[in-house]
Parts: C-alpha cells; sequence; structure tokens
C-alpha cells in the first residue's frame, strides 16, 4: 500500500520535507491550520493562543499521562489563505532549537489537496534529535511498562 | 519480499520494542524474555521469532539453551529511525483528514 504522507530527509542536511495528499477540498485542509478548536482537535493539544496573521504568534500546551505539561510556541511570518503559511516552531525546555517551517498548500482536483511542509532545524544534529524523539517515546513507554510490571511481581 | 519494511514494522509493535530494550543489556532466554511479560508465551515466541527474521535479534546457543541477544549492526541500519516520525505525522494528518470530513460551517 501506498504511503499517505511522506518525509524526504537526505542524509547530513537540517532540513526535511513532509507530503500528504488529503481527500479534502483546499479551503477545508486549510481551515483546519487556521481555526485553533480544530488544531486543538487533530494536533492533541490545548491552544492557548493562535493569531492566524502576519505577525502573529501562537502558543500550545499538552499534558502527558503523568500530568506533566509541555508548552510549544512560534511566529507567523506569512500566512496567505488557502495558500502558505511561513512560521517558527519550539518545543520550551528541549534543546530541540528552533525550526522554521514553510507550509505550501496546493488544489489538486475539487475535493483532493496537497500539503507541502519544508522545516529547516538549527543543524543537521538537531534535525536528527528530533527525528529519533518519536521512537524513543516508544522505547521509554515501553520501558515504563516494563518497569511497573516487575514493580508489582 | 521488502526487508527494509519488514524491520520498521518489527520496532512499530511496543511489545517488540520491549523485548528489544530487554536484550539490549543483556543476551536473554525466550522463556527469560516472556516471564517480563503479562502475554502467553507463544505471542512472545512469536514475537522473537518476527525480530530474528528481520535480524535485529541473533540466537546464540549455549549448552542446551538458546540466547537471545541484540543485532547491534541491523539496530544501526535503522538507526535514523525516521518511520516513527513519519507514523506519527501520518496518524496526526488521518486524524485531520477525518475531522475535516466531519466539518459542518457555522451558520
Amino acid at each position: 500500500m501506498e504511503q499517505k504522507t511522506k518525509i524526504n530527509a537526505e542524509a547530513g542536511r537540517q532540513d526535511l520535507f513532509i507530503t500528504r495528499e488529503f481527500d479534502l477540498p483546499l479551503e477545508l485542509l486549510f481551515k483546519a491550520y487556521e481555526e485553533p478548536e480544530i488544531v486543538e482537535q487533530w494536533m492533541g493539544t490545548k491552544v492557548v493562543k493562535l493569531e492566524s496573521k502576519k505577525h502573529g504568534s501562537y502558543q500550545f500546551e499538552t499534558t502527558d499521562p503523568k500530568g506533566n505539561k509541555h508548552c510549544f510556541n512560534g511566529s507567523i511570518h506569512e500566512f496567505s489563505r488557502n495558500q502558505k503559511i511561513t512560521r517558527t516552531f519550539e518545543m520550551e525546555n528541549t534543546p530541540f532549537g528552533v525550526q522554521l517551517e514553510i507550509l505550501e498548500f496546493e488544489k489538486v482536483s475539487e475535493n483532493k489537496s496537497k500539503l507541502n511542509m519544508h522545516v529547516i532545524y538549527e543543524s543537521a544534529e538537531k534535525r536528527e534529535q528530533v527525528l529519533k524523539m518519536p521512537f524513543a517515546q516508544g522505547i521509554n513507554m515501553a520501558h515504563n511498562r516494563i518497569q511497573s510490571l516487575l514493580e508489582n511481581k | 519480499m521488502n526487508l527494509r519494511r519488514d524491520v520498521f514494522q518489527a520496532i512499530a509493535d511496543p511489545t517488540r520494542r520491549a523485548i528489544l530494550l530487554l536484550v539490549a543489556t543483556q543476551s536473554l532466554t525466550a522463556g527469560a524474555i516472556a516471564s517480563n511479560f503479562d502475554t502467553a508465551r507463544p505471542t512472545v515466541s512469536k514475537h522473537l521469532q518476527i525480530l530474528t527474521e528481520c535480524e535485529l535479534l541473533q540466537q546464540e546457543q549455549k549448552g542446551r539453551e538458546v540466547f537471545y541477544l541484540i543485532n547491534a549492526k541491523k539496530m544501526k541500519e535503522v538507526a535514523d529511525f525516521i518511520e516513527p516520525f513519519r507514523q506519527m505525522w501520518d496518524e496526526r494528518f488521518n486524524k485531520l483528514e477525518s475531522i475535516m470530513k466531519q466539518y459542518k460551517p457555522k451558520e
């Protein structure tokens, strides 16, 4: 089966591309990035602030199962409805630095649209750290489960 | 057979990642590995078989017992670990798609 979301991350570079085609009209895809209530639903985060405009900024807050709060924020540099969003993204209190994100929205047909996301990190090393995080989290979750199993014996 | 995809499918499963973590520090027998999980022994055996087939685990005969140990070389091959990152985005985008398919504009 062909994968709907594609990642193009060439070795040694400090950027990567994420592309995805949606069975949605362009306007609906863009709305999912514009409206705070919708962003909350699909990103699975609390939206503290989202100013969808040039010079705007945003703040997200996520609480993990242990009750720890994780904060994310960024500034919006370009906001062209149904076309393009240029913004920064930062995970607060992490060593990942600030990343630049260029999102381009494209109409494929009446009911299909495409998102091209270009993400630029501070360095190739930082990109590798971010890429490895979901795997590390999986390992940690598995590890915590083993720990709790062992403690219950 | 697409071996690369098989390796990623192997590490996508949380139980199999837990097994890899267990044997990362020491080689263990199937029984010792299974005793760490509350899943049935045959289920753990199946996981061990999959991990061995895609060469993430190696078997080592010591006397009458077979020990499992991690294949560091193979682990390094998948060390860019890009697949979980891709899956994270794929899940997010799937959610976005299903939410927006239900979307009713406000009057």
